[in-house]
């Protein structure tokens, strides 16, 4: 069996999942700095204040006094947010039991292609990586171990939340087929991993070794690198190919929110950064402003050739519907 | 309670869902009889052959029925051309990229529903759901305005049709929130669904001319013809302000006189006006404040090229420009006249606007400090220069915190401060700060009463603060004992004034509602005793 297509497929996986991601992270990034929005509690917010949620409004003059930020408090949240999804267990406890093994589970997968890539990067140096008592063999383990754990969370936690999306009734309303594919999907793709790792390459030898061409770019060399039967081959194939399309489909989904929430809580639930006159923000209104507007009520009377600020600094028509 | 799904806004029916108050949260005794309230009656069949009904019970935007499927057709067709301006920088770049993030990324885990008091209080009613509305304009936004919706949009988000039904209900549902936010505070995701009410009320102001015609035509229309969204020109406010000054002076017996128009003031206060007609002691307990603290302030009675004496921001609810109309000619008052700083009087939705949302709006000469009352009232309350007596307020009060201070701003403590120090049977509802409640009449729902919204916003939507504060007050129920409600937001207490009311509350409880300065002023060492009249207004 030809290995190219695998590899080819990776490659394509790996750049499709970093171009749309991206592509949305820029799309967003480069709208327009929006109003303030912000939402108490905000986590950067110095002392007492950030578990209150007090704010800079609270103090006399606020204007006058240099303005203070925490990133320790905003890692306080920030990183039991991210890791234990602190959020969904305190407001929805039932979610919670499904979502967070499931992402955790990916955490832990993630943490273990990242040892896949350290230990063919060590066997490529001709570090010995295998069971025993060598250096390589803590990798070896460790490799292992994430595979078991990460797996058995995430398939749980996919097969708890397709649970709750056929039969919550709370859900069911809510839930579109894509969402049920997007589960059965992850589902199908734990599973190759489940098969291959049970029955193929319990080691992860054939994957190292596989990593390793893919680093070298030798597309033509042996899937699994001579370690696998023609079965074993195919099914890794399987594996390769479902967790590569499921790569670079995660971006196109609202799942994109591992990386949105960046934006939804940094840039826009905690963003307080007053203007300043003659700073940064004043000169972005500065551009917004003069932007031509086309709404059509009567009372804006907008007619695509005034700016924003035109209509802001003008008198008010009449009352609407008149 | 019968089942609606999403898809069921675009199928035409009498009425899409049905609140039954016996299906709503009981309250508690006695309360939760059968005749504790008055019976809600149901819309009148002129109102329902005139107006768009066909979403619940009430009607907030009055909108006129269209007289034939040609009307009918040319409206969704104006809607649809406004979902696509919502989408562009040009016509939205104020709240572009925090709808974009809403609209997109939702896990549809139900996370935020129990947040929302109108969903909870309501029996859990399907269409009160903060989702519901907002994944109803999602399938829109992704069929009609996102490229290859038509494809694969009802696969990947589910089905709707766009129709005058959709149309007409979402207009009358963007009005079943208080936009609050309290939902946004619970999602893992940081998907904001008050934004996206707001931003639906928008759409509808700022391409189709609807809104509710108390925020816009008697609202902000009104404020900046006039002056005053109360109607009152500058002679009527000074005539009014004269006459509270006399009377606070009477009550105090401090002379308490507000100065007018003074060039170079350390501050300009601006009240919510509704505050000047409704509840004048509030105005007379700032004045008696600041006057004894020897603090240099002003009211400013510009009306026309400035907006000097009322800080309303009607806007804030529904039309980004009516917004920046009117934050631009509050901040033309303070230029005019010289002074340091902006302090807004107790008022929510006007802190939250001018200080924090106009932010991005001022610039140059316009970016003029703003400022609460609250921490001033702190800072004069702990200096030393007024000497107090708590000993009377020895009664129980309790605080609700407006979401614009609290969950908006993050002026938490320094109102607290002040009632601990002064109220010594104070205590807290449950919850509070920035997880407190909405009062039910956030949004501007506090000002509209048209047809029987006023029954809504009673038994459904201030269903919650009137359950939290007959808790906070358990066991002092009777009505031989007086107690106190601080609500520092004229939105709020005229809320929580027509939900007393409504539930007779003052004749069942006598439980009096204002706001913190008149508490202030009642614990005065050297006024007169008894600033608080305890008498039901």
């Amino acid at each position: 069996m030809s290995s190219m297509f695998p590899h080819l497929l990776t490659y394509a996986a790996v750049l499709a999942f970093a171009g749309v991601a991206g592509y949305r992270f820029f799309r967003i990034y480069s709208m327009p700095m929006h109003l303030r929005w912000e939402l108490y509690p905000v986590a950067h917010e110095p002392g007492k204040k950030a578990s209150y949620g007090g704010s800079m409004l609270e103090e006399v003059g606020w204007w006058k006094k240099p303005r203070e930020t925490s990133w320790i408090n905003m890692l306080k949240v920030m990183v039991p947010e991210m890791t234990l999804l602190v959020a969904l267990f305190e407001h929805n406890r039932k979610m919670w039991y499904r979502s967070f093994p499931f992402h955790f589970g990916l955490y832990i997968l993630a943490g273990m292609i990242g040892l896949i890539l350290l230990g063919g990067v060590m066997e490529l140096f001709g570090v010995y990586v295998g069971p025993g008592a060598s250096p390589g063999s803590a990798v070896y383990y460790l490799t292992q171990a994430a595979a078991l754990f990460g797996l058995g969370l995430a398939t749980v936690g996919a097969a708890g939340l397709l649970h709750a999306r056929l039969f919550d009734p709370e859900l069911k309303g809510y839930t579109s087929p894509a969402m049920i594919f997007n589960l059965l999907f992850f589902l199908a793709a734990f599973a190759a991993a489940w098969l291959t790792f049970i029955f193929v390459d319990t080691g992860f030898a054939a994957t190292r070794s596989f990593v390793q061409s893919l680093i070298t770019f030798e597309l033509n060399a042996v899937l699994g690198g001579g370690h696998l039967s023609w079965a074993g081959r195919l099914a890794m194939t399987v594996e390769i190919v479902l967790a590569m399309a499921l790569l670079a489909y995660i971006p196109m989904t609202h799942m994109a929110h591992f990386f949105v929430k960046w934006f939804t809580w940094d840039k826009v639930r905690w963003d307080d950064e007053p203007n300043v006159p003659g700073g940064e923000i004043e000169q972005k209104i500065g551009t917004y402003v003069q932007y031509p507007v086309t709404w059509a009520a009567p009372h804006l009377a907008a007619d695509g050739k005034k700016n924003w600020l035109d209509i802001a600094t003008e008198g008010v028509k009449g009352e609407q519907g008149k | 309670m019968k089942n609606v799904r999403v898809e069921d806004i675009g199928k035409p029916s009498d009425q899409l869902t049905h609140v039954d108050p016996a299906e709503c949260v009981p309250l508690p005794a006695p309360y939760n009889l059968p005749d504790a309230a008055p019976k809600w009656p149901p819309l009148s069949d002129k109102a329902k052959a005139a107006y768009e009904s066909s979403l619940d019970d009430t009607i907030a935007v009055s909108i006129p029925k269209p007289k034939t499927k040609e009307e009918e057709d040319e409206l969704v067709a104006k809607f649809l051309s406004g979902l696509q301006k919502l989408f562009t920088k040009e016509n939205n770049w104020t709240f572009l990229q925090p709808l974009v993030l809403s609209m997109e990324h939702c896990a549809k885990c139900q996370t935020c529903s129990e947040a929302c008091h109108i969903f909870e209080m309501s029996g859990h009613n399907p269409v009160y759901r903060p989702t519901y509305r907002s994944d109803a304009l999602r399938r829109l936004y992704f069929k009609h305005v996102k490229p290859g919706g038509s494809l694969l949009s009802k696969w990947r988000h589910g089905d709707i049709d766009l129709n005058w039904t959709t149309v007409a209900r979402l207009a009358e549902l963007s009005y079943r929130c208080n936009l609050c936010r309290r939902c946004a505070q619970t999602c893992p995701v940081g998907v904001d669904n008050g934004l996206i009410a707001h931003e639906l009320r928008k759409l509808f102001s700022q391409e189709m001319g609807i809104s509710a015609k108390e925020l816009h035509d008697r609202g902000a229309v009104l404020q900046l013809k006039v002056g005053s969204s109360t109607g009152m020109n500058p002679e009527v406010v000074k005539d009014n302000i004269e006459f509270i000054d006399e009377d606070t002076s009477e009550k105090t017996g401090m002379t308490v006189k507000t100065p007018w128009d003074k060039k170079g003031a350390e501050l300009l206060l601006i009240h919510n006006a509704g505050e000047i007609m409704a509840w004048p002691e509030n105005h007379g307990a700032f004045a008696a404040i600041l006057n004894a603290a020897g603090v240099d302030w002003t009211m400013s009675s510009e009306a026309q090229d400035a907006l000097g004496y009322d800080n309303i921001n009607y806007g804030l609810w529904y039309d980004d420009f009516m917004l920046a109309k009117v934050a631009i000619k509050h901040a033309k008052a303070a230029k005019n006249l010289g002074v340091k700083k902006i302090v807004l009087g107790e008022c929510g939705h006007a802190h939250k606007a001018l200080t924090v949302i106009a932010d991005r709006v001022l610039t140059g000469d316009l970016n003029i400090p703003r400022e609460s009352a609250l921490p001033i009232l702190e800072e004069i309350v702990f200096s030393g220069k007024i000497k107090f007596d708590p000993s009377r307020n020895d009664f129980p009060v309790t605080l609700h915190d407006p979401c614009n201070y609290v969950r908006l701003m993050g002026i938490v403590e320094p109102q607290r401060r002040v009632i601990r120090h002064l109220a010594p049977r104070f205590r807290e509802m449950e919850p509070h700060g920035v997880y407190n409640y909405c009062c039910g009449g956030g949004s501007g729902f506090a000002i509209m009463s048209g047809h029987n919204f006023m029954d809504w916003r009673a038994q459904v939507s201030g269903r919650k603060k009137l359950q939290q504060i007959l808790i906070a007050f358990e066991g002092q129920l009777d009505p031989s004992i007086p107690k106190y409600v601080c609500a520092p937001c004229s939105n709020c207490k005229g809320q929580i004034r027509d939900l007393f009311q409504y539930w007779n509350v003052w004749e069942k409880s006598k439980i009096l509602y204002g706001g913190l300065v008149e508490l202030i002023v009642n614990a005065m060492a050297d006024v007169k005793p008894g600033f608080i009249e305890w008498e039901w207004r």
